[in-house]
């Protein structure tokens, strides 16, 4: 009877395990779906359009979650066969290092700026 | 004579800032993937439209020297167009067409072959479009000529034409 008892717990956890286990896989495919560009409404997401080619793209990032790769790996998988442009935010690379430094450069020259009007406006 | 400096340098670089806008204006802003992919060909598992039994691409591709790979489906105007030039090009016994039915009703797909003609040596279904993913398509009709080594070494997005015949002779040659 004990044994009978702990096999039902023991079913009861793996359900919850696997509840959770989906749900986790939810919101990441919800998340990467958010981040990969649709080729057919360019300008929206896979999350947002309803084309063909998303809606295809989304059971695909379901089974590669379920087949255990990870978000990196899945946006890795994508990149290799659309390149770069298919997620929104691009990698820091040759191609996109202004991209990414322009912004800090500014923050700092404007930084600059406003110290150095300060400074002139307490002397 | 700072002053003056001060505006050549803002002239300059507003007359920068436009030849970039400028120029960036003529370039389409409509993305399309690499068309040489020179890469290999995914393994993907699909049933067989005509023998409705599971076969993998290490069964589709072998023994033949080129490998054509072509996603159709009844419902794509574009892919009635191409069918002359696909129906021309199984006549070659170099290559091998292998055709994947993207998203498509059996007996629409069937209708369609039986109206224009089989191309294919085999015919494998594709119901959710994960497959074309997997091959790094993202319409329909596209088109892989793939060599013995099972590397894409041709990617024709949208429907063949004389021009990609001309092509794909030169390459079977």
């Amino acid at each position: 009877m004990k044994i009978v008892r702990f096999f039902f717990i023991f079913l009861i956890f793996l359900n919850f395990y696997n509840l959770s286990y989906s749900k986790d896989n939810e919101i990441l495919k919800k998340k990467i779906s958010k981040n990969i560009r649709c080729l057919i409404c360019q300008g929206q997401s896979i999350y947002d359009s309803q084309s063909d080619f998303a809606e295809s793209m989304k059971i695909l990032i379901e089974k590669k979650l379920n087949e255990g790769l990870n978000e990196d790996q899945v946006y890795e998988f994508l990149k290799k066969r659309y390149g770069q442009w298919i997620t929104y935010n691009p990698d820091f690379n040759k191609n996109t290092f202004i991209l990414w430094l322009l912004p800090i450069l500014l923050f700092f020259v404007g930084g600059a700026i406003i110290v150095r009007k300060l400074i002139v406006q307490k002397l | 004579m700072q002053n003056r400096i001060k505006l050549i340098f803002i002239s300059l670089l507003l007359f920068f800032c436009f030849l970039i806008l400028f120029e960036a204006l003529k370039k389409s802003n409509i993305y399309v993937p690499d068309k040489v992919l020179k890469k290999s060909l995914p393994k993907f598992k699909s049933q067989d439209l005509d023998l409705k039994k599971e076969i993998s691409s290490d069964e589709l591709f072998v023994d033949s020297e080129f490998y054509l790979l072509n996603i159709w489906a009844s419902w794509c105007l574009p892919c009635r167009k191409e069918h002359s030039i696909l129906m021309e090009l199984s006549r070659n016994p170099k290559i091998k067409l292998i055709g994947l039915n993207y998203k498509d009703k059996f007996t629409n797909a069937k209708k369609f072959i039986d109206k224009f003609g089989n191309p294919y040596s085999d015919n494998m279904i594709d119901t959710d479009g994960t497959i074309s993913i997997e091959l790094g398509a993202y319409g329909i009709p596209e088109t892989f000529i793939i060599n013995k080594n099972k590397k894409i070494i041709k990617k024709y997005i949208g429907p063949l034409d004389q021009n990609s015949l001309n092509e794909i002779n030169i390459i079977l040659k």
